[in-house]
């Protein structure tokens, strides 16, 4: 018995820390140079569905879209204990927004059929949309529940999970199957473990394409986006005009006078 | 060619009994648009009881509110709410949608673009309507949906050119709230609703929700700590000196991620948008998502032993020094201003 999950992963630049080797002299980042890594929520996400199946049974299936390069995060899921994985690349689907993405998982989702649960990172932090998850929900007919805290129990086909809202949260029950996306405290993902490390150093995850899935070229990639980015401007670090004050008492004095005069102070 | 209209719609979000601000800050910035596009502003409230939340919108320019009203739609749950809100837009094509980029506004804007197969931005920062060339064809009159995307390290255009519909979803605190001084003389369109077997998947067992206890975007002075502070210790001195001139205490990403302050006073792209009439950032490095919160803050004071800090970049007032002796010496000098 147990429960089937799908798990929606991605690797994507470390934008989360910038250092000086990646910036350019004008003072913009070099994209390129970032290094890429395992999304931190999508790996939170592997690890709720992980504990669901050692507490319950059931089987793992780690999915990613992405270039062929994107089969070394599938490598790093199967090493923490995904059963399976599947690599989605096609050119035909680079471009895509996030309504693209999602219509091209809807398939994916549908062809591997058996699945009780769908997981996801909250948002990857490349794009910080938190949109595919609920996009995929909608597209599958599925109910959803995003920013999930924590699992409280699965029984009888029903599942109740705690969810994080503004200011608060809220505990919602529903019936299965469901699409949870999932925030960064709900778990911490285990280490890899060294035994399947070996056992699938040498491992290629099969891929599956446009011919594999029933999609309608149209609705991937960009040709089904209907989002275009029409203009992209690098944030520059310059130095702007300002004052440079001395940290002394007649410094800070004076400081405070211009404030009092501009009617900041007092 | 399917219909097209001029009609800009914000989803109302309801937080205890009352309208988010985040949707008071769309309806005002949604009148310039609409102003811009020529066309009519409307009001989506979906909920029990909220004939007066319909009035209130209209003080904020909304001409027209669509209201579903039911016993069973009083809280937000992604279903129904989804539903009904993907199929009024079917059914009356807008032009524009605008969220809130709350946890719910980010739960329902997805569902409905996808079901309404439409172009969605999240988290935009700006709002604008132009004309476009795009791929050497002309637009006229489209949404510019401009976010910051990276990390912050760029801001981009999102454009929605080919489709009929373009939603975004808005932070709170980015759009400036301005009541009309005379409210509009809005209509109210009530549309019943109409129940589905999907609605009840997921059931409520429990709600939690603090009333918002700090408002960082109404204070006039903000001190603001980073991880440059050291310790949550430390961050009491920050406190002792807003208490001192009359502000609020906030922090930066790395502070909150580090446990120095709560998480409801994180200023910057992940955290709230704020412009207060002075800003003190201390121990702040001042990474581009911290900056994208705080930039237009009237006056900015800059407190780092790093001279090369980022912040300094954007600063009226730059103070090289450690935070332990440079705000002491402050709180001394402004208690003597006092005397």
């Amino acid at each position: 018995m147990g429960y089937n999950s799908i798990v929606l992963v991605k690797q994507v630049p470390d934008t989360a820390n910038i250092s000086g080797e990646v910036m350019k002299p004008d003072g913009t980042v070099n994209r390129a140079k970032l290094p890429a890594i395992f999304n931190p929520e999508d790996k939170v996400a592997l690890e709720l569905a992980l504990q669901v199946k050692d507490d319950m049974g059931g089987k793992v299936t780690a999915v990613t879209m992405g270039p062929p390069k994107a089969a070394e995060l599938l490598k790093e899921c199967l090493y923490m204990g995904a059963d399976d994985v599947i690599l989605i690349t096609d050119r035909k689907f680079a471009g895509a927004d996030t309504l693209a993405t999602s219509y091209v998982l809807q398939k994916v989702i549908e062809k591997i059929g058996d699945y009780d649960l769908i997981f996801a990172g909250r948002q990857a932090i490349d794009g910080d949309t938190a949109q595919v998850g609920p996009q995929t929900a909608e597209k599958l007919g599925l109910p959803q529940i995003t920013y999930t805290e924590k699992i409280l129990n699965i029984k009888k086909g029903k599942i109740k999970v705690q969810r994080q809202i503004d200011g608060g949260h809220e505990i919602l029950e529903s019936t299965l199957p469901v699409l949870l996306t999932v925030i960064n405290d709900a778990a911490i993902p285990r280490p890899f473990k060294a035994k399947k490390a070996m056992a699938y150093k040498n491992y290629v995850p099969p891929q599956w394409t446009t011919e594999d899935l029933s999609v309608d070229i149209d609705r991937c990639g960009m040709p089904g986006s209907p989002t275009k980015v029409h203009k992209i401007e690098s944030v520059v670090l310059s130095a702007g005009d300002h004052e440079e004050i001395e940290p002394s008492k007649a410094g800070l004095g004076e400081l405070i006078d211009k404030l009092m005069n501009d009617h900041i102070f007092g | 060619m399917e219909k097209t209209t001029h009609t800009i719609w914000v989803y109302i979000e309801k937080r205890h009994n009352t309208i988010a601000d985040v949707s008071l800050e769309l309806l005002s910035k949604g009148r310039k648009l609409s102003e811009k596009l020529g066309g009519t502003l409307k009001a989506v409230i979906i909920g029990h009881h909220i004939d007066e939340l319909a009035r209130e919108t209209f003080k904020y320019g909304a001409q027209e509110a669509i209201v579903v009203d039911d016993s069973d739609l009083k809280d937000y749950k992604t279903l129904p709410y989804s539903r009904i809100l993907s199929d009024l837009i079917k059914e009356h094509r807008p032009r524009v949608v605008l969220f809130g980029a709350t946890v719910n506004g980010r739960d329902i804007a997805p569902r409905v673009a996808s079901n309404t197969l439409s172009g969605l931005t999240a988290d935009c920062t700006d709002l604008q309507i132009s004309d476009v060339t795009y791929m050497k064809k002309d637009y006229k009159d489209l949404l510019l949906q401009i976010r910051p995307a990276f990390g912050g390290n760029i801001v981009a255009t999102i454009i929605t050119p080919d489709n009929p519909i373009q939603m975004a979803t808005v932070r709170e605190g980015v759009m400036e709230m301005s009541r009309l001084e005379q409210p509009v003389d809005g209509k109210i369109i009530k549309v019943p609703y109409v129940r589905d077997e999907i609605d009840k998947m997921i059931t409520i067992i429990e709600r939690y929700q603090e009333e918002c206890r700090v408002n960082l975007k109404c204070a006039p002075i903000i001190v603001s700590g980073g991880y440059g502070m050291g310790s949550r210790e430390n961050f009491k001195l920050l406190k002792e000196l807003a208490n001192l001139i009359g502000g609020q205490v906030a922090g930066s990403r790395a502070a909150v991620d580090a446990g120095f302050v709560d998480h409801d006073r994180q200023v910057g792209q992940t955290g709230v948008t704020v412009r207060p009439k002075l800003y003190i950032a201390v121990g702040i490095s001042g990474a581009i998502q911290h900056r994208a919160g705080m930039d237009e803050s009237s006056k900015i004071i800059a407190i780092n032993t790093d001279p090369e800090a980022p912040i300094f970049g954007i600063c009226h007032y730059k103070i090289v020094g450690d935070a332990m002796t440079v705000i002491p010496a402050f709180i001394e000098a402004y208690k003597n201003k006092l005397k």
